[in-house]
């Protein structure tokens, strides 16, 4: 019982984990909360799931809406934060004018889609094969999406640490104007930076919309705020912070339901993430607190 | 003709002008100091040649093209590379990463090699080059900030206090890399605390007095004024 809930806390952390990392990438480059994330994450879902209603093969669903979340990513750059950062804005104004770009992407999910939920032809992951693996058991389909969630934050981790896109991206982060002292196009790579951050969360949104088998227009919702949550918990920028909150906050989530505390799981969640605070305000793997939000 | 020639310049933050016009030539293989006193406006003046404070009047040329429009990394490809005060170190990065940055903005790709002559050149950092460069002592973060912009081969280097905070055995080492550098051929515009020292070296100097240049002459004649070097650097005449 135990072992079956922290595996499912494992598939769920997977994929919040990934969600956060898109988030976290984007506030340690820029110090700023893009709070369209979300938004991305919920158009991404409904693109899948268009293109898989017109018979396009899961897999390259997925890689298709995770290229369009990133091009709405550098789009997102253009309109919301780029101008405000050539006046030098500060944190707060990109805030609001992120909270207007979601406002945006909604209102058009909401005129294209309507506001019924859309179902996947393959039935999601809970109608497909099962596999059983001593006491626990999970389907082929969970095993999959856990496994590309995995797979993706593997690619980002050698994006970041291995790639030269990856240095300036982390050079940026730690001294935009030493990087830009080196030579590093700062409008270039905070461009790269939101397309991958918005893919991955795009990536994030096909993957929770097969979970359930459905896209809703508010499916963003609760993940914005687990989001946030996770990306605190883990430290404002940190990737590896972002995936290890991911994971607690999966393990936590489904740990609850163990426990048939599942009306308290949200109170549970917070109390926990306000308990680490407390014990380190930076978070896990952060070196700076929270400052944008 | 001049390598670096700013003409009126402006700049400054929010609604406060700290740079009032300023003019000024930097030659060919020239070392070419700037100094004055604490909050002139020498740190201003560097980070508007590099872009990362907007010009709001006045022109800049460079190598002979107009630069006055141009974005801070394309300054960098261009040539012109500034060693910013303070170091600023990429301090979670290791000394390596910190020169691969640098290198990763160049578009010519034979840059491993370089990378390695510039680990003869500072051996230093060589030994040091997988810790983070956070913790390099001041002396060794100065030497990988200045190896760091000598990945871009640059024509011109900008140097905002290069001997900040260091020993004097320390300060002296800097210098020697920096006269060395120059004596490869690259022009230096030197900003100072040290002011008998850049003075001692330069070719030309320019006294920054509230955002405007008070003085200008070749260095030696600057060092001999010694009424100029009290009034101006803040610095009693005759000891060092
Ligand atoms: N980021 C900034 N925002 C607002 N004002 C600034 C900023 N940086 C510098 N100033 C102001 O501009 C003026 C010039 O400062 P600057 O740092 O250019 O002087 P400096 O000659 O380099 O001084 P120091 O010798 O202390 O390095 C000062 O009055 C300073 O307070
Ligand atoms: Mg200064």
């Amino acid at each position: 019982m135990i072992a079956q809930q922290l595996l499912n806390g494992l598939f769920l952390g997977a994929v919040y984990a990934l969600f956060a990392v898109g988030y976290t990438l984007v506030f340690g480059v820029l110090d700023i909360l893009n709070l369209a994330h979300a938004a991305i994450f919920t158009a991404a879902a409904f693109a899948a799931f268009s293109l898989a209603s017109m018979g396009v093969p899961i897999p390259l669903a997925l890689l298709a809406a995770a290229v369009m979340a990133g091009i709405m990513g550098i789009l997102l750059d253009r309109v919301a934060f780029a101008p405000l950062r050539a006046r030098n804005a500060g944190t707060l104004v990109p805030l609001i004018s992120s909270i207007g770009v979601a406002i945006v992407i909604g209102a058009v999910l909401r005129g294209i889609y309507g506001v019924d939920e859309r179902h996947f032809a393959i039935g999601g992951a809970a109608a497909a094969p099962v596999i059983h693996l001593g006491t626990v058991r999970f389907t082929t389909v969970e095993l999959l999406i856990f496994l590309s969630a995995i797979a993706l934050m593997l690619v980002l981790g050698w994006i970041l640490r291995a790639t030269a896109l990856g240095r300036s991206i982390r050079a940026v982060a730690e001294d935009r104007v030493a990087a830009a002292l080196l030579g590093v196009d700062l409008e270039r790579t905070i461009g790269a930076t939101f397309f991958i951050a918005s893919s991955l969360g795009g990536a994030a949104g096909v993957l929770t919309g097969l979970e359930y088998n459905s896209a809703t227009i508010d499916m963003g919702g609760p993940i914005e705020l687990k989001g946030l949550a996770v990306i605190i918990l883990g430290g404002m920028g940190s990737v590896t912070g972002a995936v290890a909150g991911g994971f607690i906050l999966g393990a936590v989530e489904t740990l609850a339901i163990a426990f048939g505390l599942s009306a308290w799981r949200d109170a549970i969640l917070f109390g926990v993430m306000f308990l680490l605070l407390v014990a380190r305000p930076t978070g896990l793997f952060g070196k700076r607190t929270l400052r944008a939000a | 003709m001049a390598l670096l020639e700013v003409d009126g310049l402006k700049a400054g933050y929010g609604r406060i002008e700290v740079l009032h016009g300023i003019s000024l030539r930097l030659e060919p293989h020239a070392l070419c100091a700037i100094v004055g006193a604490n909050g002139a406006g020498k740190t201003t003046l560097l980070m508007t040649l590099s872009r990362l404070v907007p010009i709001r009047a006045g022109h800049v040329r460079f190598d002979g093209r107009d630069v006055t429009r141009v974005r801070p990394h394309q300054l960098v490809r261009a040539g012109l590379v500034h060693v910013p005060e303070g170091r600023r170190m990429l301090a979670q990065m290791s000394v390596e990463e910190n020169l691969l940055v640098a290198a990763a903005a160049q578009p010519s790709a034979a840059t491993a090699a370089h990378i390695r002559e510039l680990y003869e050149r500072f051996p230093i950092l060589g030994t040091r080059r997988s810790l983070p460069a956070g913790s390099l002592s001041g002396g060794e973060q100065q030497m990988l900030a200045i190896a760091r912009a000598l990945v871009a081969r640059p024509k011109a280097l900008l140097l905002d206090e290069p001997s900040m905070g260091l020993a004097p055995k320390l300060v002296e080492q800097i210098f020697e890399i920096i006269a060395a550098e120059r004596a490869r051929g690259t022009s230096i515009l030197l900003v100072e605390q040290n002011a008998r020292k850049a003075l001692a070296l330069a070719d030309y100097a320019y006294v920054l007095e509230r955002g405007a240049i008070a003085l200008e002459g070749k260095g030696v004649d600057l060092l001999g004024r010694d009424e100029i070097v009290a009034a101006y650097l803040g610095v009693t005449p005759a000891t060092s």
